[in-house]
């Protein structure tokens, strides 16, 4: 039988509301890369998301008491910076614009990868660019928000499809329309820019070999 | 079956993920068998996963963590005088 153990996440819980209120920075310090990346999946802007990620935290820790048990610890921390984000934008733009709703949604239907033959052979210095590692990021800004917060939270913080439609309030079909997508872009987007980072060089497989 | 080339991207996101059901799995690895353009096409999205997934492609900024729990502190200090909320406003 498994004991409960006071430095658990719920056991942490239960001693930060019964009043050992400092343990609430080491409830959240495996949690602030993932509150960061979830906003700045939705800010894109450094600053903001982390202003955001900062207001995120301190709800978190206003309103532990109602935290339900039942749901993952970091699945509703994911939903109240997700909110935090959402509300931010809002001020910022009007309601009227981007993301929150199916608005960008691309119903445009089919799609065609680039099909470059010699990205699969980059050899694994090139991915250890620093170049490839700016060039992802900066494609991953450029997404269509809902496209964009998808691929962060599955890709990015490894968010599992359920807990990613949680988070977001849409489905799982959504979610999963949504990451085809969003990687398709990337794949895109980036497969012709490795081009000029990996000159082609001939091998018979590709890096990862198609059984990973 | 026989799945042409736009089939098989249209599922490169599920077949990566595994959620596409065993038959299709099958069929689409008897395409990647004889098709170079999609076997790339599959590489290169797992390539991009990979570079994903390395946490120096999305970094934190300098001192983050310490400005948050700075910020963290000053909030308990301000709290210890009042008991925690329940229920998101």
């Amino acid at each position: 039988m498994k004991q409960a153990c006071s430095t658990t996440e719920a056991g942490l819980i239960a001693r930060i509301l019964a009043g050992e209120k400092e343990q609430f920075h080491e409830l959240i310090r495996p949690f602030e890369r993932m509150v960061y990346l979830t906003l700045i999946s939705v800010l894109k802007n450094e600053t903001d998301a982390e202003d955001a990620a900062q207001e995120t935290v301190i709800s978190a820790y206003r309103h532990l008491a109602s935290f339900r048990g039942d749901a993952k610890f970091s699945t509703w921390l994911t939903t109240i910076a997700i909110n935090e984000g959402r509300k931010r934008l809002r001020k910022a733009k009007g309601a009227a614009e981007e993301s929150i709703e199916e608005l960008g949604e691309d119903h445009s239907g089919d799609f065609t990868p680039a099909p470059l033959t010699d990205w699969r052979e980059i050899p694994l210095e090139a991915l250890e660019r620093k170049e490839l590692r700016e060039a992802l990021r900066s494609a991953v800004t450029e997404l269509p928000g809902i496209y964009r917060q998808v691929f962060i939270l599955r890709d990015v913080e490894g968010l599992n499809i359920e807990e990613t439609a949680e988070a977001l309030g849409i489905n799982r079909g959504a979610v999963k329309v949504r990451l085809h997508r969003a990687r398709m872009k990337l794949q895109k987007r980036l497969a012709p820019s490795l081009k000029t980072v990996a000159p082609a060089r001939r091998r018979f497989f590709g890096l990862f070999g198609r059984a990973l | 079956m026989n799945l042409d080339c736009k089939h098989v991207w249209e599922h490169i996101s599920g077949y990566i993920d595994d959620t596409v059901d065993a038959e299709l799995r099958k069929d689409i690895e008897r395409h990647l068998e004889h098709c170079e353009i999609c076997s790339a096409v599959l590489d290169s999205t797992r390539n991009i996963l990979i570079l994903t997934a390395d946490d120096r492609t999305f970094e934190l900024p300098v001192g983050y963590s310490e400005r948050l729990h700075e910020r963290l502190a000053e909030e308990i200090e301000k709290s210890k005088q009042e008991p925690l909320a329940s229920g998101l406003e």
